[in-house]
């Protein structure tokens, strides 16, 4: 007993002692990310040979990492904050985490739509929330808009994941600042009243609903698709191919596009760093990897994009601005809440 | 001779352990310090019920509470049920029963708590769904469309409460096997000349005088229920907990949402409560420890094959079905950065689960001795409310723990930089401390159950015994009780240590940089929607969580008072 309290004492230490050593020193940057893919390290990896700047990386998802940089306050080690979603983006901006950057070479590298005015925040990819249908079953000339989607000739037609997603937020979020509130949420009453099934699963599982008959029509971030159209596995490619993407709304805002993104944070001990590593992510390099690693559309014109995304064509991105859908996002989750969408 | 109901000679031990010592006891000291250290957290969330929370629970109680409140209920009867009817029935069979397979069932029942509930999700999600690949056999050999057959829904109510059972069934296994496994010989062998049958004297004397163990069990089994959170989330089925964080991070009610866990938390007091006063005055010492080797019935024709299949079937359906499952998509699809990173990545998960594991006992033991010597409402008050940590959500317990620990280093770091004019950075909210404390904050109820109740089934006449002999309380409890409690000291650290393996929402809050844990991989993977790749991760976990649960089988065994290895070997 007492030797395995020794022994387990001494594993403590060991961790502890290996935590605080890794913490931070003074020629590094301290990343919270609250993205998660392999390509990301790649990111990093470029960074530091580029500059010899060490990155340590925390992921976490986007609430829990700005509760964190909040409650960690001025002895925070944070310099950078990544987020993948416009609401969070507001929502951290919204709690005082990012302190303003005056960079010409961002300013002149990221449009002005895809960044914060006071440069609190730059976004640095593009996802779209596309509307996907079954080729076998469905006319994709039938459906335009968004709105189509709650109409009646659609009922037991619709996969689409749970509200409890911030991607579904956000779409919401948009339509309350197109519509307002009240027909917002007659928007999403039509869409409880269409759905095929109880929400369930994530996006990759509503394009496979559709693929396999379960409905005809889902709503899923472009990039699933395409990963299900690069996957090793057969059974995703042929699935793939049952499935058609539809970008709504062309005739009018625009498709619906959410912003990944990321800001210098207040107390940043390593500001300059920070700096240079945001120039970074604006870079040809960087946004190649951004584009190719989770096959999102860069927001820096003329980078050479994944060949499926090129074959799409330039189509039209509703440019909403991003705070309004932050501010929108809490009304949103109540209109979920009241039509009974889970 | 054990008995349930004791009135008389308890009662002259009462005197003798209850003489008051002059001033406060350092015990009681003690117990109020981990108490109070532990439910740090706690108090914390509880102290934002203090501030108003504005028209959010108007639209809740309208929209969503209502359903929370109904799947939560079927859920927590629903696991509650089953847990009890696995972990019992099997336990008994394994430990009184003899049948082909025994010997490798009392070990192979606990598989299944090495496999985390998001885990077994992701396994039977790929598996059974529309497009998995069994439906899709079944559609390719009949040549159906989807619609045109019935096939369960595995996203749903009660799929989330079937899986669930099956991989908490061994909490309720593991507390009732230790428990008969130190049943006296001689109060089964009165039944028997009672004229009690197996049936019988199963549910009219084993059951009954195990029930600290059961309960024990079936509540741990309740809390972990109630704030499951990967499993539900990921199928859709809104409950109590998934409520709490939709209400904290969607609508952005922090106040609402711990309000709501203040509810949650008040729901299982109660439920504690009322178990502790159905029990009585009923104690449950075993008076005697010369024991005998447990008679088993032999087993023979149907009767040996339908033991064989209760034990063999939640084994296989908790454990070797999904890990299966898991092997397969990992060898096809596997995690391509498998390697050099998964030896980091496991052994941080190791040390930090060894270390809370460790710490969660050793509080336990001193909480409930401290109890048993120092018996006022107080120290029961304080024990239990440090056991309170696992019925809520893990990411309401992190953020509990990080608000007093960030203040703390932000305050330290002023105080340094204005008079010595450095700083030394987040010492305890940006280190593995924070983590460790985490976990002991959590699980300690889990180590505090099982030491507790085979503590209670030491008789006060050994205490008694010992203090006549010139030991003090420490003494007794270093010489007398910790030996004693051998077996269940083991087991409840394997429980802490397996539980903070499958840790996972305060793991992913309050972890120090580039320092990522199985878990944290096997979430991050799925959460980004790619099972396949996460199964490595998941197969990692399961099998790092095998070798302790085997090692902890092997130990009770050999840890039965009065038998011998070698006697239990001839046995085989």
């Amino acid at each position: 007993m007492m030797q395995s309290a020794r022994l387990a004492a001494s594993i403590a230490a060991v961790v502890a002692g290996s935590a605080f050593a890794t913490s931070a020193a003074a020629d590094d940057i301290n990343v919270y990310s609250a993205r998660h893919y392999d390509s990301d390290d790649r990111l990093y990896e470029a960074f530091t040979d580029e500059t010899g700047i060490d990155v340590n990386v925390l992921e976490g998802g986007s609430d829990q990492l700005i509760e964190r940089i909040q409650r960690e306050g001025v002895a925070s080690p944070a310099d950078v904050m990544i987020t993948v979603d416009a609401g969070r983006l507001w929502r951290a901006e919204d709690e005082g985490i990012f302190q303003s950057v005056e960079s010409d070479k961002l300013n002149e590298r990221v449009p002005d739509s895809m960044r914060h005015p006071d440069g609190l925040w730059f976004g640095f990819s593009q996802r779209a929330r596309a509307i996907f249908y079954n080729r076998e079953e469905v006319d994709p000339g039938e459906i335009n808009r968004y709105e189509d989607l709650a109409d009646d000739r659609f009922e037991g037609d619709i996969c689409i994941r749970s509200s409890n997603n911030i991607y579904n937020q956000s779409l919401l979020a948009s339509m309350i600042a197109e519509h307002g509130e009240d027909d917002a949420e007659q928007w999403a009453q039509g869409i409880v009243d269409n759905m095929a099934r109880d929400p369930e699963g994530g996006d990759t599982d509503q394009l496979l609903g559709v693929a396999s008959g379960e409905c005809n029509l889902a709503v899923a971030n472009h990039y699933y698709y395409v990963r299900l159209l690069k996957s090793d596995d057969d059974a995703d490619r042929e699935a793939a191919r049952k499935v058609g993407i539809i970008f709504p709304n062309q005739d009018d805002r625009g498709t619906h596009v959410n912003v990944g993104g990321a800001g210098v944070v207040e107390n940043a001990p390593n500001r300059d760093n920070a700096v240079r590593f945001l120039e970074f992510l604006a870079s040809d390099t960087a946004q190649h990897i951004f584009a190719s690693g989770n096959n999102e559309f860069p927001v820096v014109d003329g980078i050479h994009k994944d060949p499926v995304l090129e074959s799409w064509g330039n189509f039209k991105k509703d440019d909403v601005n991003v705070s309004v859908l932050g501010e929108n996002n809490p009304e949103a989750v109540r209109i979920f809440d009241r039509v009974g969408w889970r | 001779m054990s008995h349930a109901v004791g009135r008389g000679l308890p009662a002259l031990f009462h005197r003798l352990r209850y003489r008051r010592m002059p001033g406060i006891s350092p015990w009681a000291l003690m117990l109020f310090a981990i108490a109070l250290l532990v439910a740090l957290p706690v108090i914390v969330v509880f102290s934002h019920i203090l501030f108003p929370a504005g028209d959010v629970w108007q639209h809740l109680a309208s929209t969503v509470l209502p359903g929370y409140l109904i799947n939560t209920f079927w859920m927590v009867l629903g696991v509650g049920t089953g847990t009890l009817i696995i972990g019992t029935g099997t336990a008994w069979l394994v430990v009184m029963c003899r049948f082909p397979g025994k010997r490798i069932f009392e070990w192979a029942l606990l598989l299944p708590l090495a496999v985390p509930t998001y885990v077994i999700a992701y396994a039977y999600t790929d598996f059974l769904q529309v497009a998995g690949p069994l439906q899709s056999l079944l559609r390719e050999l009949t040549g159906w469309e989807y619609g045109d057959y019935y096939f369960p829904n595995v996203r749903s109510l009660g799929g989330a409460a079937t899986l669930i059972t099956l991989v908490l069934y061994p909490y309720v296994y593991l507390l009732a096997r230790a428990s008969f496994l130190e049943q006296s010989v001689c109060v089964l062998d009165v039944g028997r000349t009672l004229g009690r049958g197996p049936w019988h004297l199963f549910a009219s004397v084993a059951v009954p005088l195990s029930r600290p163990a059961l309960v024990g069990g079936v509540s741990l089994v309740l809390m972990e229920t109630l704030n499951e959170f990967g499993a539900v989330q990921f199928f859709g089925v809104d409950t109590f907990t998934t409520g709490i964080y939709r209400t904290w991070f969607g609508l952005g009610e922090q106040v609402a949402a711990a309000q709501l866990a203040a509810c949650l938390l008040a729901f299982v007091i109660v439920l504690v409560l009322l178990e502790r006063w159905s029990r009585g005055k009923r104690r449950y010492f075993h008076t005697t420890n010369r024991y005998q080797q447990l008679p088993e019935y032999r087993l023979g024709g149907w009767r040996a094959g339908a033991a064989l299949l209760a034990c063999l079937l939640p084994v296989l359906v908790g454990f070797v079905l999904p890990a299966g499952i898991l092997l397969s998509l990992a060898v096809d699809h596997g995690d391509a950065l498998f390697g050099a990173r998964f030896i980091g990545l496991t052994a941080n998960s190791l040390g930090l689960s060894a270390s809370a594991a460790v710490i969660a006992v050793g509080m336990a033991l001193l909480l409930s001795y401290g109890v048993r010597i120092h018996n006022t409402p107080f120290a029961r008050i304080s024990s239990r409310v440090a056991s309170m940590g696992y019925a809520i959500p893990g990411s309401v317990v992190a953020v509990g723990i990080l608000i007093p620990f960030a203040w703390l280093d932000n305050t330290l770091n002023v105080w340094l930089n204005e008079h010595y004019g450095r700083v030394v950075g987040l010492i305890f909210s940006g280190s593995a401390f924070i983590l460790i404390y985490a976990y002991v904050a959590r699980f300690l109820a889990v180590s505090f159950n099982a030491v507790e109740a085979s503590l209670g089934k030491v008789t006060p006449s050994m205490d008694a015994a010992a203090r006549t002999l010139g030991q003090t309380a420490g003494g007794t409890l270093r010489r007398i009780h910790t030996p004693m409690m051998r077996s269940s000291l083991l087991a409840a650290g394997i429980l802490v240590f397996v539980d903070a393996m499958k840790e996972l929402p305060a793991t992913i809050i309050l972890r120090p940089f580039n320092f990522d844990t199985l878990a944290v991989r096997a979430h991050s993977l799925a959460s980004d929607e790619r099972l396949a790749e996460a199964s490595t991760s998941s197969l990692a976990i399961v099998v790092a969580g095998i070798i302790p649960v085997i090692l902890l089988s092997l130990a009770m065994r050999r840890s039965r008072p009065g038998s011998r290895v070698g006697k239990d070997e001839d046995l085989g």
